[in-house]
């Protein structure tokens, strides 16, 4: 992302200055002061993802150490790719993140829209809306298994009240069909305060002056809520979705608390099928593949989006 | 009083201000109930219809920090008279204290490796974004991307190698391993905040400071740190509750000594069942230093959750 114009200002020390300085060159502070982080990250992200390619052409198995270790190719790819389960998994990714990036953008955006009306301590409403982003997913996750009981759980008794229904008559982490709603829901809770934040900043950042202009030339409200506010907010709406898409790819903690995948393999999402396949059945390599594949996809995906992103900008 | 078309109506601040609040105060039940369920009897927990009106208690409290055990009215009576209030409290339900339990351990190994790996992540951090703010280094903007697109792996996927490395150097499920690793884990979101905070401190102050005699690293010491000293620690408190938030690494890297809190709360149970207003209870004392952190933040939040892509 090319979001921060000063850099270029920044780098202009002017070069007779720098030489007249006791001590070490600019040149060697500079690459004093990036080295470390450059070569903790070479350890802890670049050497892994190298060792995890290379894991990914082999059967290793991390519980049989003493077995010999075959290349194979391509074979765990092709396993992977040709593996009803995995599409499965696929498929269950892809409706958790339509649905909560289309809920988180809907309510994300009516929320900004609201608050960015001014009224009266909209600033206090809107620290207090962001509370639940900033908790940790997994123990927030592991509560909401408790308001999802049938019977005892407050959202259960909630719906039950609004609808008549028994609230020991449905599991909303039990039921097949629910069970991909309530983590659909969850997340949301989560997650709808961060679209608001950057919709707010998109919505702050339009000028007066246009809406003036338009009250000027006698354009409706409705017409100015399409015409200027929502292309001027496009890119901060497109900005939110990108981090959203990214988050909730790699989704983790939160629904691994929340259903463990379950029932049978219905909320199944990539990085919990990862886990399993890494951490409980232990197949080292085949895991090591399915990872490349997942950090490929989202490479690609992001990329093609932040050329997008940036169209969208220029305009 | 000046007039302008663009402000909107009194009727239209009032029906969205109803709007807001009304979302607010539905998306803070969970939260609301997480607290009040750390207050209630086990009975209360369960109750149907679920009670907003009750007679508070520590048990939870009680149940969260100790390990009890099942005592026959002979073992009562010969451990005497309770001593201490929580004493009392385990003694109604028939058990005796046993221990202490791990809670306490886990809540210090959060704090232990979170403001570590936030000391740790704030020095790198400074050093780096100063670097990249201020001198020329070359393939800079891909040195930024690449500090960037960490993020973007899925922690699993980047677990099965980091696993293998840290049970060959011996770093699993300690302190260490966890401070190294969330350290990298937070270093791209602190140096791209922290460039962008000095990015925004003149350059005329340095360049003042190095005609006066300063060295670059005087200036830099004494000149760029205390200015950037908001943005420094808005940055550091992110950091912190990254770290503390952080749920998937724990959970495959840690299983004992180093195990943090996150891992460790949803796997507490009761003698009967799962003992809920202990897990609230344990969650309370968790999240809601995160809760003030967040007000702390209110200012920079935007910046921090989108790794300064948008400033207010």
């Amino acid at each position: 992302m090319t979001l921060s114009p000063m850099e270029t200002a920044a780098a202009k020390t002017p070069a007779p200055l720098a030489k007249r300085i006791r001590g070490l060159s600019d040149r060697t502070i500079a690459w004093i002061f990036v080295a470390p982080t450059i070569f903790l990250l070479l350890a802890v992200n670049i050497f892994p993802l190298i060792w995890t390619i290379r894991l990914s052409f082999t059967n290793f198995r991390v519980n049989r150490p003493n077995n010999d270790v075959e290349w194979v190719g391509l074979r765990n790819y092709q396993r992977i790719l040709s593996d009803p389960d995995v599409w499965n998994t696929m498929q269950a990714t892809a409706h958790f993140l339509i649905w909560t990036i289309t809920l988180q953008v809907l309510i994300g955006f009516a929320l900004a829209f609201l608050i960015n009306k001014k009224f009266k301590g909209n600033d206090m409403w809107t620290t207090i809306i962001v509370f639940p982003m900033m908790l940790s997913p997994a123990v927030v996750g592991n509560f909401w298994t408790f308001l999802y009981q049938p019977q005892i759980g407050l959202f259960n008794y909630v719906i039950a009240f609004f609808t008549g229904a028994d609230p020991a008559s449905f599991s909303m982490i039990g039921d097949v069909h629910l069970a991909p709603w309530a983590i659909v829901i969850a997340d949301t809770w989560m997650w709808t305060p961060f679209v608001m934040l950057i919709c707010l900043a998109g919505l702050r950042s339009i000028p007066d002056s246009i809406y003036e202009a338009a009250e000027c030339d006698r354009a409706s409200k409705w017409r100015q809520f399409w015409t200027i506010t929502i292309p001027m907010a496009l890119p901060f709406l497109m900005l939110a979705v990108l981090f959203r898409g990214i988050e909730n790819f790699k989704m983790f903690d939160l629904v691994v608390q929340l259903t463990g995948g379950g029932p049978g393999n219905t909320t199944t999402l990539t990085s919990i099928d990862l886990k399993r396949e890494a951490f409980e059945k232990w197949r080292t390599g085949y895991s090591s593949a399915y990872a490349v594949i997942l950090f490929v996809t989202v490479f690609g995906l992001a990329s093609i989006y932040v050329k997008a992103l940036n169209k969208v900008k220029e305009r | 009083m000046s007039f302008s078309v663009t402000e909107p109506s009194k009727g239209t601040k009032w029906l969205a201000g109803a709007l807001v609040i009304g979302y607010a105060c539905i998306t803070l039940v969970p939260l609301l109930w997480i607290i009040a369920t750390g207050f209630k009897s086990p009975t209360d927990s369960i109750a149907y219809p679920p009670v907003v009106v009750f007679e508070p208690t520590l048990e939870g409290y009680v149940n969260l920090f100790t390990e009890r055990t099942r005592a026959t009215p002979d073992m009562l009576e010969a451990a005497g008279e309770p001593q201490t209030w929580y004493d009392e409290i385990v003694r109604e339900r028939g058990t005796v204290i046993s221990g202490p339990s791990r809670y306490g351990e886990r809540f210090l190994n959060s704090v232990i490796i979170g403001f570590g790996s936030t000391f740790l992540c704030m020095v790198l951090g400074t050093m780096a974004a100063y670097a990249f703010s201020r001198f020329k280094v070359p393939l800079k903007d891909d040195l930024l991307f690449f500090i960037l697109s960490t993020r973007m792996m899925p922690p699993i996927a980047v677990a099965i190698p980091i696993f293998l490395m840290f049970r060959n150097l011996g770093l699993n499920d300690t302190h260490l391993g966890m401070i190294l690793l969330y350290t990298a884990v937070n270093l791209s979101l602190s140096v791209w905040l922290l460039k962008g905070f000095i990015d925004e401190i003149p350059i005329e102050y340095e360049e003042a400071a190095l005609i006066d005699g300063y060295t670059r690293f005087q200036a830099f010491y004494k000149v760029v740190l205390p200015q950037a000293a908001t943005g420094i620690a808005s940055t550091a408190i992110f950091c912190l509750i990254f770290a503390w938030n952080e749920y998937a690494f724990a959970v495959l890297l840690t299983s004992g000594t180093a195990q943090t809190a996150p891992p460790f709360i949803p796997t507490i149970i009761g003698t009967s069942g799962k003992d809920w207003p202990a897990v609230a209870a344990g969650a309370t004392i968790f999240l809601v230093p995160v809760m003030v952190f967040t007000i702390l933040l209110r200012k920079h939040l935007l910046r921090g959750i989108t790794f300064g892509a948008v400033r207010k």
